[in-house]
């Protein structure tokens, strides 16, 4: 968007003498109204806005609950169920903050599922995409540690397993785990540091955000179409009104669906178990992450080597930063590439599916044939983790060389006025290359 | 993206689901009948009477093993909540004594509970309460009807989202407290445990709770346990004690949901006038004015 120039005008006094100082009003009304964005955008564009909502949502309750919540592992639990009885509108702050986390990750997964079918990731946005994985990453662990604070069964046993992967790591895996408990089990020094490192890290996300918004701000936003804009004029609306009014009704669609959780469902993303107080005498039947985790405790379960699954599991996320290398095609959309279409549908089947696979016992049978198991959870998460991997190394570099793409409209503008006009763009001859 | 990709990619999970479908079938324990609760529901409030009732079976039965350690007296008659007044509370709690102090003396001494006290555990600590029950610990109920569920399997637990269902607790006390049933042929059951339909692994460590208040074919021992007209039945006073630990373990739930309603519509009327304006402002564009 080089050819963008801000047309912020003071209409102060005080405006202009605040603008030749610290031009903040500037920064804003380039970044919030007079930002062009394409004009094609669909709903699954608004989930950034909504993104952000939840963020300052998580931010807000979360600093709430802090002002009532003991780490303690004498008090921790009981602390939350004081906060859910007596605290004025407590039991408001924890549920909205508990399903908050699940309505992030609802909201995330969407948004990367946008990134990967648009080819959001692409030349040039690499830097865009690289540090919204690092946003991910941040936000997993932040939520990990966030459950382990109520100090119930799953808390303490999922803190348990998790940490313990460390210890994988050749050589210092065990001096790693005993530096990350602060002692030789899960116990009140490492409750102390996830809680103060629960506090932290949401404004480091907040820090990684503002990096991610100013990154999409200069190379401007993908689309649908995934043609670059070139005519300002014709192929985008300003910012202000357009994409405010369409993220906040986008928003407050979305707040009806975190609402109904809260208010109707405020459990059903839970896990009963956390209502138990750790015990850590006693292992629960099945120990079991939050959902959002399933799909990676999944691909961690199904190598059956311990460091081999600690590996792929950082793996099956790391590679996500790779993925403006790995695909190859020079279209973006994945409405103009007919195969890559049909392979992302199966990419995001694998994905539920391996998260399915991580709810689920290890030997539990999948495929019974004349009284016999032929496929238990785990061989079944094994053919998955495979085709998850395959997906990223294999197919996505392939297809890029063999898929012949549908013909791309000239111009955002003629891809939205040519579909009026009955579908019909103007063709041209190659897939368009990126601008810069 | 097209409809028809869309299609794909359900139909493509559908598949996935039919291939699967047997593990999910596979199961241990019964399913605990779905019981019909005043507090389901967007708009559920609990039943005083139930609640009053429920508290009396806790009292009299199940509070010999099990605390309520959350629970103050006060809360027995805070809205939302069983409806005791507070007089009723007072003289309730004046029959409990506490442990206080230091005293000026410096001596710990004995009182009668308050409206702020917690209700009294039965046991001064574990080691007792392993110690009385054969080394397992009576867990307490403050929070038992949340920390207690079984699985609803696919696609059950999709279609809880839009019924609502989230009583899974509940349903599976009341089962657990009619599950005390004769193992079946084959099935030895140790010395110190009990045999039950419904609990996982189906041998418990409790024995039938309900014993004190019927006999073995259900016949009520004390006809006179409940003096506001409703049947002595086994069934009856497993749902009333399971709905007054329910009420322990969720005191807000009326006003949580009451909140919600209200919360609901107005986001759907904001939702609606935002959706209105959303429309108006984009219609400019098809009078190809420029945007800019």
């Amino acid at each position: 968007m080089a050819e963008h120039h801000s047309s912020y005008v003071p209409s102060t006094g005080f405006g202009r003498w605040l603008d030749a100082r610290l031009p903040i009003m500037r920064l804003m009304h380039d970044s919030a109204v007079s930002y062009p964005v394409p004009r094609n955008l669909n709903y699954f564009w608004t989930f950034g806005g909504i993104l952000m909502m939840m963020l300052v949502a998580q931010i807000i309750t979360g600093v709430v609950l802090a002002m009532h919540y003991t780490p303690h592992v004498d008090h921790a639990f009981a602390s939350v169920e004081a906060i859910m009885r007596d605290v004025n509108y407590g039991w408001l702050m924890r549920y909205a903050h508990a399903n908050g986390a699940s309505m992030f990750f609802i909201a995330v997964y969407i948004h990367i599922a946008r990134g990967l079918y648009y080819g959001s990731y692409k030349a040039p946005r690499e830097v865009l995409w690289i540090l919204g994985v690092v946003i991910f990453l941040l936000m997993m662990a932040t939520a990990f540690m966030g459950y382990v604070l109520p100090w119930g069964q799953m808390s303490f046993w999922g803190a348990t397993v998790i940490t313990n992967l460390f210890s994988a790591v050749p050589v210092v895996g065990e001096a790693i785990v005993t530096w990350l408990w602060g002692g030789y089990s899960v116990d009140n020094p490492t409750l102390n540091r996830f809680f103060s490192l629960h506090y932290l890290l949401p404004f480091m996300i907040f820090g990684v955000v503002i990096l991610h918004v100013w990154a999409l701000h200069h190379v401007g936003q993908n689309n649908p179409s995934g043609v670059e804009v070139k005519n300002l004029r014709k192929d985008t609306v300003p910012f202000t009104p357009y994409a405010t009014v369409k993220d906040l009704f986008a928003m407050v669609c979305f707040l009806m669906f975190f609402a109904w959780f809260v208010f109707y469902q405020p459990n059903f993303l839970g896990h009963a178990d956390n209502y138990i107080p750790a015990d850590p005498l006693k292992t629960p039947a099945h120990i079991v992450p939050e959902w959002y985790f399933l799909p990676y405790y999944g691909i961690l379960r199904a190598v059956p080597d311990k460091l081999g699954g600690v590996v792929a599991m950082f793996a099956s996320i790391a590679v996500l930063a790779f993925l403006p290398w790995l695909d190859t095609s020079r279209v973006k959309s994945g409405a103009y590439r007919p195969a890559f279409k049909v392979f992302f549908w199966v990419f995001v089947v694998v994905t539920v599916l391996l998260g399915y696979t991580g709810s689920q016992p290890t030997d539990k049978p999948v495929l019974m044939m004349g009284g016999r198991v032929v496929l238990d959870m785990v061989g079944f998460a094994q053919i998955l983790t495979v085709y998850y991997f395959a997906h990223f190394f294999v197919i996505l570099p392939l297809l890029g060389l063999f898929e012949k793409p549908l013909k791309l409209p000239a111009s955002i503008a003629d891809s939205v006025l040519g579909s009026m006009a009955g579908g019909a763009g103007r063709p041209v001859a190659a897939p368009a290359a990126p601008e810069k | 993206m097209t409809i028809l990709s869309r299609f794909r990619g359900v139909a493509a999970f559908a598949t996935a689901c039919l291939i699967t479908a047997p593990a999910f079938a596979a199961g241990g324990v019964a399913h605990p009948p779905a019981q019909s609760w005043s507090f389901s529901g967007p708009f559920g409030t609990y039943d005083r009477a139930q609640l009053q009732r429920g508290f009396k079976v806790y009292k009299e039965i199940c509070s010999s093993c099990h605390g309520m350690q959350k629970l103050s007296f006060r809360n027995l008659a805070q809205p939302g909540g069983p409806g005791f007044t507070e007089g009723q509370i007072r003289t309730l709690a004046a029959e409990y004594t506490v442990k206080d102090g230091p005293n000026e003396n410096g001596e710990m001494f004995d009182r009668p509970a308050r409206l702020s006290d917690r209700l009294p555990s039965p046991y001064p600590n574990i080691e007792t309460a392993k110690l009385a029950n054969g080394g397992a610990v009576p867990p307490d109920f403050s929070v038992i009807a949340k920390a207690r569920t079984y699985e609803r399997g696919f696609p059950m637990f999709l279609v809880d989202i839009v019924t609502q269902y989230q009583e899974q607790g509940v349903d599976y006390i009341v089962a657990l407290l009619n599950g005390y049933v004769e193992p079946p042929k084959g099935v030895k059951v140790e010395d110190g445990l009990y045999y039950n339909a419904y609990f996982p692994g189906n041998k418990i460590a409790m024995s039938n709770p309900l014993v004190r208040l019927f006999d073995d074919a259900g016949k009520p021992q004390e006809p006179d346990f409940y003096t506001d007209g409703t049947p002595m039945t086994r069934e009856q006073v497993a749902r009333d004690v399971a709905a007054f630990l329910m009420w322990a373990a969720e005191p807000h739930l009326e006003e949580r949901k009451q909140t919600g309603a209200k919360v609901m519509l107005w986001l759907l009327v904001l939702a609606g006038l935002l959706f209105a304006l959303k429309k108006r402002i984009w219609a400019r564009l098809d009078q190809d004015a420029p945007a800019h």
